[in-house]
């Protein structure tokens, strides 16, 4: 059993004031694995890594119940910037990278907290090495690139504040299928090297081929966890999410949906 | 055609000019850092030479009062990053205007509360012995033979601390760490939130250091028409100047504020019997800037607005 | 139990888009107008003169603004420049045209439309301008309508004090007045014509905004590419809102003209004027119809209302400038309090509190 890194504890998170996104979420990511925290749209999937990283505030939201401990320290109170010093970086759903600033500078801010910017240097070749593609593109502005280069930018960016976590919002969102493999693989070769991964996906398939534990979110709870490969070989995972039923492809008209056992208040 | 009357006119221009820049910068400075279009420039202005004066006319002197001054102001500026900007960060920028909107009223409030409502003249060359502040203007005439107009050496004075400031800022936002996370912030609050750049400080020394400006160029200011109210008023003539400039350039504000300054002169002269009626001015200046802006959305070194659908 | 939004079952389409469709809620409705029409015109000379009339301009304008700013997200800081072309526009309709034709609600009328002409003339380079910098359109407006106005004194009848009275005959509507022995100047009825003008213009505001145009205005705003992508004329649903926009402003201006203030003045359509009907909006809420009522209402009474606090509490111990800059004080930290709480304005609290309460009693 390796030291857990990210614990999530029984989250609640409200926005303004009035809507419940998340309803008791609690995940575990272990050092040096890769978790895939997979769900439809408006399952929680991004508020929960938002909560994470301590972002929700900036979009009218908080934390209303249980905790967030990154190495066994509760970070519900630490500041963003300081969560990406402790080693904790998010690469937002969307990317967002800066959009007047060249490939290079966009890269450059994430090193904002390094103090030696000879090493700084050092890990922005080390980037570059990574993805090849952006290299060409360095000067031109962020705005014009496209999606998968601006993807890469924005992980590159996360990378140079050398983090121990790295927190992935909806890396395959908008780009084409051989690009997400290769993201994927760039993903693999990180975790290699000793990064930790917490992957919000909707692409099932792809986040679990790559993951070691999975964890499955609808309606702003947790309601499957495992080890990626068992979530793979289950029947309703299968059905839900790949769209592969016992028979070959399912149609709409058959699928089952998810109820919870018990009824719920809300 | 009375040459070297249209010099004193273009020269008297940009002068002018130089002062709505001063403004100007303030403004560029802000919104380049974070977005926020800083309505409360002119209140800024007002309160910081307020202050200055009221404690000069109180008898202390310059150099002490200054220093005072400037620490007041970046008070200012470290309190109003607290509690008004950093509440509405990543909010709707059009919210964030109304906020300074709202600091300039209170602004407005406090200055005239604490101190008072009066006019106040400012002479800063009974303080300060350096020769560029003495009030006798330059006859350029002494210098080169056929020039036959003055100018006076408070404006050159002017020009050349709005240069510097212009010189040193650029130079900041472009070559420096923190200048390039500040304009990081101001394309995308969250994402440079995620990536690690500390909103709060940064802010608090932009709003510190826009303070201080504000200071310089509300003493200058005064130093042409006095202390008063209507300073504020000033905040309106510099919205044209950074928009033919362009909300994000430095170097745009001084730019704008020459052709503005100049434009203004030519028009009050050559075209006032034109129109006929006083008060000329006041549109002239933004049908100028309306005329810019049709052609060049951003102004003249503004970003490109870049949109992905 | 007694106000439920269900169990509203409708049968036809024009039934599925009333603008309230609860029994309860029409009710209210009619209860309100009833009470509006029939008690408020005999409340004393000095509610109405001070309050009710002055918001009912304000409140219009506001509106108009809306449709800009709130709506089709152009910002706009020339609303008191608009409010002056409808002002000068109806007196000067008034004065020289021929009685019988022209009366106070049709010069209106035509006052509105001159304003939103003169809207879409300044709205012209809302084509290629976006952003803050189009703020530098509706500002050459405000001062160029000023100075226009300022500089022939045609407009004022060549009245050498810059302030125009307003004749009483102007009031009367056809002879109505002699004829049913009202007195038009007096302020019930001036009263009556805003309110119906309001209440009209109000209900167009609001059935526009759930209308085709009003979504093409809302996609214009939202993201104009995707919107010229579908289909929609982006310059031309600009140059709408526009004339929308400053048609509903003029009629406004008439109204704070004649309705309220009495004289035809310069000094009342100043730089000023604007901010405050852009803090009435931002304070109701963008894109809110009973937001912009709510804003305006809030806004004018806060200042009465403090000024009054100021004058019991204080017996007048402190003089007037002292107050003024101390109401300036409260006024902007209220303004950023608020902003900070809900940068949505009254409306979004009200929703938000509705919300609540159909939760209740869970917290949500």
């Amino acid at each position: 059993m390796s030291k857990s890194l990210l614990k999530v504890n029984n989250i609640e998170v409200v926005y303004n004031h009035v809507i419940l996104a998340l309803r008791g979420v609690t995940l575990d990511v272990e050092e040096g694995k890769v978790v895939s925290l997979l769900g439809a749209n408006g399952s929680g999937k991004t508020t929960t890594l938002k909560a994470c990283s301590n972002l929700l505030h900036a979009e009218r939201g908080a934390i209303t119940k249980g905790s967030i401990e990154y190495n066994d320290n509760d970070i519900s109170k630490t500041d963003a910037y300081n969560l990406v010093k402790d080693g904790v970086v998010q690469v937002l759903e969307g990317r967002h990278c800066f959009s007047h600033l060249t490939v290079e500078e966009n890269i450059m801010t994430g090193s904002f907290i390094r103090e030696n910017p000879k090493e700084a240097k050092q890990d922005l070749e080390r980037v570059y090495d990574h993805f090849e593609r952006i290299r060409i593109r360095k000067k031109s502005l962020a705005g014009f690139t496209s999606g998968g280069e601006q993807q890469m930018i924005a992980m590159g960016r996360a990378l140079m504040s050398r983090p121990k976590l790295i927190l992935l919002d909806e890396p395959s969102m908008g780009l084409a299928p051989q690009l997400v493999e290769e993201i994927f693989a760039i993903v693999k070769n990180l975790n290699k090297e000793g990064v930790s991964f917490l992957i919000a996906e909707q692409n099932a398939m792809v986040a679990l081929k790559y993951a070691d534990d999975g964890y499955i979110i609808e309606n702003g709870r947790v309601i499957l966890k495992g080890k990626a490969s068992e979530l793979l070989e289950r029947p309703d995972v299968k059905e839900m999410y790949l769209g592969v039923g016992a028979e070959g492809k399912t149609s709409f008209r058959d699928i089952k949906y998810y109820h919870r056992r018990k009824p719920s208040f809300s | 055609m009375d040459w070297v009357y249209l010099i004193e006119v273009l020269v008297g221009g940009l002068m002018s000019g130089v002062m709505y820049s001063l403004v100007a910068i303030g403004f560029v400075l802000i919104y380049k850092s974070s977005g926020i279009f800083n309505f409360a420039q002119g209140t800024m202005l007002l309160f910081a030479s307020l202050t200055f004066v009221k404690m000069t006319e109180n008898g202390i002197d310059f150099w002490t009062s200054l220093f005072i001054a400037a620490g007041i102001m970046v008070i200012f500026g470290i309190a109003t990053e607290r509690y008004v900007i950093r509440p509405l960060a990543n909010q709707d920028l059009l919210a964030l205007f109304m906020a300074t909107v709202g600091l300039a009223t209170f602004q407005e409030g406090f200055s005239q509360f604490v101190w008072d409502s009066d006019v106040h003249g400012l002479q800063m060359s009974k303080f300060l012995d350096i020769g560029l502040l003495d009030p006798a203007p330059i006859f350029m005439s002494d210098h080169i033979p056929w020039l036959d107009i003055l100018i006076p050496k408070f404006d050159i004075f002017a020009s050349l601390v709005a240069g510097s400031l212009i010189v040193v800022l650029a130079f900041f936002f472009q070559k420096t760490k923190t200048g390039l996370s500040l304009r990081a912030v101001s394309d995308d609050h969250m994402a440079a939130m995620a990536v690690g750049i500390p909103l709060q400080t940064v802010w608090a020394v932009v709003w510190a250091v826009t303070g201080v400006i504000a200071l310089v160029a509300g003493l200058l200011w005064a130093e042409r028409v006095s202390v008063s109210f209507t300073l504020i008023e000033a905040v309106m003539k510099a919205l044209p100047v950074i928009l033919i400039g362009g909300l994000t350039s430095i170097p745009g504000a001084i730019v704008g504020g020459l052709v503005i300054g100049v434009g203004e002169k030519l028009g009050e002269i050559y075209l006032a019997d034109v129109f006929g009626g006083q008060g000329i001015e006041l549109w002239f200046a933004y049908f100028m800037a309306l005329i810019f802006l049709i052609f060049r959305p951003q102004g003249m070194f503004g970003e490109k607005l870049i949109e992905r659908v | 139990m007694i106000y439920r939004e269900t169990g509203n079952f409708v049968t036809n389409y024009f039934k599925d888009r009333e603008i309230f469709p609860l029994k309860f809620d029409k009710i209210i409705v009619i209860i309100g107008l009833l009470f509006l029409y029939l008690y408020v015109p005999t409340t004393s000379e000095y509610t109405l003169s001070a309050h009710v009339v002055p918001i009912l301009a304000v409140g219009l304008a506001t509106v108009g603004l809306n449709i800009l700013t709130g709506l089709t997200g152009q910002l706009s800081l020339g609303t008191a420049g608009f409010m002056c072309v409808g002002a000068f526009s109806t007196y000067n309709l008034m004065l020289r045209m021929p009685e019988d034709f022209m009366s106070l609600p049709v010069a209106l009328l035509f006052s509105g439309i001159f304003a939103g002409i003169v809207g879409v003339i300044f709205g012209l380079p809302a084509i290629r301008i976006k952003g803050f910098y189009l703020l530098v359109s509706t500002l050459a407006a405000q001062y160029f309508v000023w100075w226009f106005f300022n500089s022939y004194a045609w407009f004022l009848n060549y009245e050498t004090s810059g302030v125009v009275a307003i004749p009483p005959k102007m009031y009367d509507y056809w002879g109505l007045g002699n004829l049913l022995g009202i007195d038009m100047q007096g302020y019930p009825a001036r009263y009556v014509l805003a309110l119906t003008v309001c209440l009209a213009l109000t209900y167009f505001a609001k059935n526009l905004l759930r209308s085709n145009t009003g979504r093409n205005f809302m996609s214009v705003r939202d993201r104009d590419i995707a919107a010229s992508v579908m289909g929609i004329s982006v310059p031309r649903t600009k140059l709408l809102a526009f004339f929308v926009s400053c048609f509903y402003c003029g009629v406004a201006g008439g109204l704070y003209s004649f309705c309220y203030i009495g004289n035809v003045d310069l000094m009342i359509y100043e730089i000023d004027r604007s901010f405050t009907i852009l803090f009435m909006l931002i304070i109701g809420g963008l894109g809110s119809i009973s937001g912009s009522w709510l804003g305006a209402i809030f806004v004018y009474e806060f200042l009465i209302v403090f000024t009054w606090v100021g004058d019991t509490i204080f017996q007048g111990a402190f003089n007037t400038a002292v107050v003024e800059n101390v109401s300036n004080m409260v006024y902007g930290v209220f303004i950023i309090a608020l902003l900070i709480r809900e940068p949505g304005g009254f409306a979004a609290l009200w929703a938000t509190t509705k919300q609540k309460l159909r939760m209740w009693p869970y917290p949500h």
